[in-house]
């Protein structure tokens, strides 16, 4: 008899070696579950021990270089710089009027969230992975502004701004219920208000000072152009996608040509189709800044990308949605829009959160055309005699920060699957 | 009946709607394409810069760090740009090999018995996918190549010298003489050297794309079913054996049309040399931008190379595609 051992914990594979099978008296203890998993064989001791003596060494040698001799003073004095470029001191309220914005509508959004769980799910209003969110978030606030050697006003900022978020979230937690449900309803609403806004209060307008994209840099720019891409790209990705399942000649052959143009070619030919050509084929003065003909190029590409990610969806819906929603008299845009489009872009979502998250690495390329996005003004510090050398630590912090962001994507889509998923509601 | 037909307004007619549709989307597409090649020819024209590719022919009056092909700076511009099409091509295919055998390593580890082993699989797997190639490219070049010792207290193994100034590796030296690494004069020289540029970029490009390619061979194994590698355990075979003769083959056929995109990825991929300074087919292009001005000349040349470069890879691995498919009787 061979059993298939289980694995240990969900999203690791269960291995597929037959592992010895166990007498059935001896009770599992945690050091028979070691020797299960590590030292199963000879060969599987031997290969543990070696595994084991090389990531001690590593995670030795790592802790050793960034607590003595590292030196992180290169984060600490370029902070500012590293988040918002060279944004210009005297307009730099309006960016932290926008992180209060955002804390308080995140705050707000996440109680809601909670405060309205799906018919099938536990109310609970401070579930497990909550309070470890809070707890955090609580840990972040304490810890990094102190490690970057922010001054005390700035601490205070962002212990207040952190605050904020966390009562909006148990306000909202908690008498979200019984607030009338015409605002709610407005929250959700309020997201791409807050983006216009925060547009607005970025580039200036509508009274306030105007700063010229050439001023953002750092992590504001990478936000920035990855959030533009990702916004703007998917309509055009949905569109695209239903031209190429389109049974019009016409409308299929243009989708195809755009996407395999698109995906044809490296994401830095591209750029440098926009940074040098663009300019020759718009009428003269409709030209945008460097800036945003990158933005654009960023929202094309992805949109091709995002356009097969969307069509993998709508070839998976059965085709007997559409032919019931249109015999039942819907007209083809209502049919796809009512009917076929909300599954297939349920379907799509893990793709497309992949594509997004590809994306937002990808706004590292802007650097290579000269724009100072995060990598960028990596770069540039880098480039500064005082710092000479500090490779190491820079591109550490960055990969550090890379990983953080990508990585929540993830885990967000994955929330948002299991919250979307039909087969576990009571129908 | 033609009466019931006549009170079809056009607009719900399904004769008609769709030329009015296909006639409006092509009025349109019509419309911004002659608009920007219109200002295209115009302001080139202008500029005195309208297609041609007589200056491919002019001398390129660069030089090129490495090249596999004789250059030098007072050959055409065609000679650098093939120049750096050979290298982008060098730096693919050893790219695909490397990351093919790391990915299939680390996709079979995901299923290794060993638990260690196995976390350590998905711990590659998720720290690689989450950080830009960009960066990971400059951490090896900068980090790690660059601060590599030279001279004696370089990395020696039997046959292989690892330094700053690039990899050595033992070869057949004028004629059929097996030589290795030697230093001469606080110079490490071997018959066959590899730049630390080329070295760094080929370490990222196989690293990331390996990630990739574990996940898809992951996946593919993950769809044979148990029973499979039951029936191979139960006739007597080991893992490895089971592995190699049973679970892989069929794992292929789900492996191979994954594989063909993420080989594609890291041949656009391979554009990013630029930023570690290894000459390839971008970078020669940039240059010769810069010298000549012809936008638009390279960046067709470009689209082209890579859109080649592209249909070939998928071609090869529709091939292999066609042998891997189970042929049943």
């Amino acid at each position: 008899m061979t059993s298939i051992q289980p694995g240990p914990e969900s999203g690791t594979n269960p291995p597929l070696r037959p592992a010895r099978p166990a007498p059935e008296s001896v009770q599992p203890s945690w050091a028979g579950a070691l020797r299960q998993e590590l030292f199963a064989s000879r060969t599987d001791g031997l290969v543990s021990v070696l595994l084991i003596m090389v990531i001690l060494a590593a995670v030795a040698g790592l802790m050793r270089w960034a607590l003595a001799q590292a030196q992180w003073a290169v984060i600490q004095t370029n902070t500012s710089l590293f988040a918002i470029g060279r944004y210009p001191v005297q307009q730099q309220w309006r960016l932290w009027l926008l992180v209060v914005l955002v804390a308080a509508l995140s705050g707000v959004s996440w109680g809601l969230l909670r405060a309205f769980p799906r018919a099938d799910r536990s109310g609970e209003i401070w579930p497990f992975n909550d309070r470890l969110a809070v707890a955090l978030l609580g840990f972040l606030a304490a810890w990094l502004p102190a490690a970057l050697a922010l001054g005390l006003p700035l601490q205070l900022r962002w212990w207040l701004i952190t605050a904020l978020l966390v009562t909006m979230r148990w306000l909202a937690g908690h008498w979200g219920r019984s607030l009338p449900s015409r605002l709610v309803k407005l929250v959700p609403l309020s997201w791409p208000l807050l983006y216009l806004l925060g547009m607005i209060l970025i580039a200036g307008g509508l009274g306030f000072p105007r700063v010229p994209p050439s001023e953002w840099g750092g992590l504001l720019l990478t936000l920035l152009m990855a959030s533009f891409a990702i916004l703007l790209s998917f309509p055009i990705g949905v569109v695209v996608a239903l031209g190429r399942r389109s049974s019009l000649p016409l409308l299929r052959w243009s989708s195809v040509l755009y996407i395999e143009f698109i995906r044809g070619a490296p994401l830095i030919t591209l750029l440098f189709l926009g940074q040098n050509i663009l300019g020759y084929m718009l009428p003269g003065g409709w030209a945008p800044d460097r800036v945003w003909r990158a933005a654009w190029v960023l929202t094309f590409f992805c949109g091709a990308y995002l356009a097969e990610a969307v069509r993998a969806g709508l070839s998976a819906v059965p085709p007997g949605q559409l032919e019931a929603a249109r015999s039942l008299g819907l007209s083809m845009p209502l049919a796809l829009q009512r009917v076929v489009l909300p599954q297939a872009l349920r379907i799509a979502l893990p793709a497309a959160v992949g594509q997004f998250i590809s994306l937002l690495q990808d706004t590292t390329l802007l650097s290579l055309i000269g724009l100072l996005d995060l990598l960028g003004t990596a770069r540039t510090v880098m480039a500064n005699p005082e710092f000479l050398g500090k490779n190491a630590e820079v591109y550490l912090t960055l990969a550090v920060l890379f990983w953080c962001c990508c990585a929540a994507l993830g885990l967000g889509s994955r929330a948002l699957e299991r919250r979307l998923d039909p087969t576990h509601s009571p129908v | 009946m033609s009466a019931t037909l006549k009170r079809i307004p056009w607009w719900r007619d399904r004769r008609v709607v769709p030329w009015i549709v296909q006639a409006a989307v092509g009025l349109v597409l019509l419309l911004v394409i002659t608009l920007l090649v219109g200002n295209l020819v115009r302001n080139l024209t202008a500029a005195g810069m309208l297609l041609s590719w007589r200056w491919l022919g002019q001398p390129a009056s660069f030089d090129v760090a490495e090249s596999l092909i004789p250059f030098d700076a007072s050959m055409p511009y065609w000679r650098a740009l093939l120049v750096g099409l050979v290298n982008s091509l060098r730096v693919i295919l050893v790219g695909l090999v490397g990351a093919t055998l790391l990915g299939t390593a680390m996709g079979m580890a995901s299923f290794s018995g060993n638990g260690l082993l196995r976390r350590l699989a998905r711990v590659y797997v998720e720290v690689i996918r989450n950080i830009p190639l960009l960066l990971q490219l400059l951490f090896w070049y900068f980090v790690v190549f660059l601060a590599l010792p030279n001279g004696t207290a370089a990395f020696q193994l039997p046959g292989i010298v690892l330094s700053k100034s690039g990899l050595y590796l033992a070869w057949f030296a004028q004629g059929f003489s097996w030589q290795g690494p030697e230093l001469v004069n606080g110079v490490w020289q071997a018959p066959l050297r590899l730049s630390v540029e080329f070295t760094a970029l080929l370490t990222g490009l196989i690293t990331y794309t390996g990630a990739f390619v574990a996940e898809v061979v992951r996946g593919g194994i993950a769809s044979v079913s148990k029973g499979q590698w039951e029936a191979a355990t139960s006739l007597g075979l080991h893992w490895s054996a089971s592995m190699r003769s049973v679970v892989l083959p069929q794992a292929l056929r789900v492996i191979v049309p994954g594989l063909n995109s993420q080989y594609i990825s890291l041949a656009k991929n391979s554009s990013l040399a630029v930023a570690v300074g290894y000459v390839d087919l971008y970078s020669v292009s940039e240059t010769t931008l810069n010298q000549t001005g012809r936008a638009l000349e390279v960046f067709l040349l470009l689209l082209g190379s890579y859109l080649i470069i592209d249909l070939l890879i998928s071609a090869v691995m529709n091939g292999v595609n066609q042998l891997v498919q189970i042929r049943e009787r």
